[in-house]
């Protein structure tokens, strides 16, 4: 076990995370929250480079001289996770105009008041 | 040589026949091609399941690499299982999809309709098949993304509103499992499962791996709509297309169930994590909420739809509840209502969506009287509703006598009351539609009607059907269950 502040990077990779959580739950505003979920996801690809980083390691790139390097899994999945999030974002994003279409608004509140009347 | 293939055709056949629709374009033509592509499915996951049960787990390296390094699909008896009962509801939707979609989603859209609904089949089928961790968070955001889409197609305008809520906290969930994943491979260098299982119990005594369980138990959690986390479940279900609902109801949740099995009792195998920590009672405790929990709101909606989605989160309370009990018996009971759930719900909101279609509204007070003017969908909405309660000689009762024997045989008995108690709660909000549907005056006719077509009568009555025939003769779907509970718990699976 290291000591207290261990890795400073898993520090701001929580800080990170915690924050994109809260404004998808704090935040009405429809579009705040797609971003804060952003926030969120960003934050779980920084944590899967980071512990992909092997000290003193370069890029893994197939080269003369190269012996130490970088775990590139990581890396790859997050490809992955990255391509996910966007087509995520964009479907919340075309889903929020047509809610905006739909009711007129992209606030929490008001769509759910003007849900509560029909 | 095509059947050695098969574990991968079962993935790429709907995978590719997906954007094939999108080419097509004609409605009629796309309706044609889906169900031809479901209605081959099926049989590739019966084939599986006769060959897992017959020789034992089958493993088949992608591209010829050999796991860890490279993904492999891994077919136990459990999966084998899973992979029939999405299949199956995914052949038995596509014609009941028919008359409902084109009532419900305009024509020039339709293509679309068929392109997400093989898309998601293609997802749900692939968290079942697959034996790499990460692999499974890849399938399960093609089913995620695909049924939000589905969902948003409806036509009451408050399903826009459930789809963006249901994308939130899937990709929530979603996103608590890569991490939960990431820790894992943080530690133990490897993505696939069976790998896993045999590294995480060396070292769970690292705080790294109780992170990890604990991000995985909330994210499934999440996608299981587990109570409490079932929020974004009851409106999807409610205001998605009547197909959708009938697709995801009885295949979504199960599958992400499915994940939490493979978790526990394979990734966790060897230590029996659940009594280990202390996850079973949280598991239990949740699972007996969601019972009172879901059964009781379900009882004061005035909304069928809704009634019965807050109905499926009470039944998703038996299915946790049953692995929570971490013996065979309780295991096998959780797999068997996963099958058993999947066949009632499936008929239960196939009657709804023909009743969508007559009349216009699943809303209870315009139902008075609407057994005698659709005797037929009436009559399996009843079945569905009684093997919902437990009533003996339906699917539902098999279930039920599982759960409460393992109950018992672990010494619980409270618990086994409590199972009889939430039944009960059944029985009012099941009778609540029955009273409405058959003892109330009928309703005036606006117009006359024709009786409700073949298509959707058909598919219904072989859910119905099949409710029956297993609540009678559940040899066979116990038989597999309990070999795969005995194998899972065995270690390992």
């Amino acid at each position: 076990m290291e000591q207290f502040p261990g890795l400073v990077p898993y520090w701001a990779i929580i800080v990170l995370m915690m924050m994109g959580l809260y404004i998808v739950i704090a935040h009405g505003n429809l579009i705040k929250k797609i971003v804060g979920l952003n926030v969120f996801q960003v934050s779980v690809f920084l944590l899967y480079i980071t512990m992909a980083k092997v000290e003193g390691g370069t890029a893994p790139i197939l080269a003369e001289g190269i012996k130490l390097y970088s775990n590139p899994l990581p890396h790859v999945l997050i490809l992955t996770a990255i391509v996910v999030g966007v087509a995520t974002t964009a479907l919340g994003l075309a889903l929020v105009v047509r809610i905006h279409n739909a009711y007129g608004t992209i606030e929490d509140e008001e769509i759910d008041k003007l849900e509560d009347q029909t | 040589m095509i059947a050695q293939h098969l574990p991968i055709l079962q993935i790429v056949l709907p995978l590719m026949a997906a954007p094939v629709c999108m080419v097509i374009r004609h409605p009629h033509v796309v309706w044609i091609w889906a169900t031809l592509i479901a209605f081959l499915c099926l049989p590739m996951s019966i084939a599986l399941l006769m060959q897992v049960m017959a020789e034992g787990v089958i493993v088949y390296e992608l591209g010829g690499w050999a796991a860890p390094w490279g993904i492999e699909y891994r077919i136990d008896k459990l999966n084998a299982f899973v992979l029939v009962i999405v299949t199956a509801i995914g052949a038995v939707v596509m014609p009941y999809a028919k008359r409902t979609v084109d009532a419900e989603i305009p024509m020039s859209r339709v293509y679309l309709f068929y392109t997400m609904l093989l898309l998601c089949e293609t997802g749900l089928l692939g968290i079942a098949i697959t034996g790499d961790a990460f692999n499974l968070f890849v399938f399960l955001e093609i089913s995620s993304l695909s049924s939000y889409v589905l969902i948003s197609l409806g036509k009451d305008r408050r399903c826009l509103t459930a789809a963006y809520r249901y994308l939130i906290m899937g990709t929530i969930g979603a996103t608590f499992y890569i991490i939960g994943v990431g820790l894992m491979y943080m530690v133990t260098g490897t993505l696939n499962i069976a790998d896993l299982a045999i590294l995480v119990p060396e070292m769970v005594e690292s705080r790294t791996i109780h992170a990890a369980l604990a991000f995985l138990t909330v994210g499934l959690a999440l996608k299981a709509a587990l109570f409490p986390l079932h929020m974004w479940l009851p409106n999807a279900y409610a205001y998605a297309p009547s197909a959708v609902t009938v697709f995801l109801a009885a295949t979504a949740t199960k599958v992400a169930i499915y994940a939490f099995i493979r978790v526990v009792f394979t990734i966790f195998g060897d230590i029996d994590i659940l009594a280990a920590l202390p996850i079973r009672y949280l598991l239990m405790g949740l699972a007996i909420a969601a019972m009172f929990a879901g059964s009781a709101v379900a009882i004061y909606q005035n909304n069928a739809k809704r009634l019965l989605a807050y109905s499926s989160v009470a039944q998703i309370g038996y299915m946790i509840l049953g692995i929570s009990m971490d013996s065979v018996t309780g295991v096998t009971a959780g797999i068997v209502h996963l099958f058993n759930h999947a066949l009632m719900k499936g008929a239960l909101f196939m009657a709804l969506g023909a009743i969508m279609l007559q009349t216009g509204s699943v809303d209870l007070r315009d139902m008075r009287g609407i057994g005698h003017r659709m005797p037929l969908t009436m009559a399996a909405f009843v079945v569905g509703g009684l093997s919902l309660i437990g009533v003996p000689l339906t699917a539902g009762f098999v279930s039920k006598w599982y759960l409460i024997q393992a109950a018992l045989e672990a010494g619980w008995w409270p618990l086994a009351v409590l199972i009889v108690f939430s039944s009960l709660l059944a029985v009012i909000y099941i009778w609540r539609i029955v009273e409405i549907a058959y003892l109330q005056p009928n309703l005036e006719m606006p117009k006359a009607r024709e009786p409700e077509p073949m298509s959707l009568l058909i598919p219904m009555w072989v859910l119905a059907g099949a409710t029956i025939y297993f609540g009678v003769d559940a040899t066979t779907t116990l038989g597999i269950a309990g070999l795969a509970a005995q194998a899972l718990l065995a270690g390992g699976g």
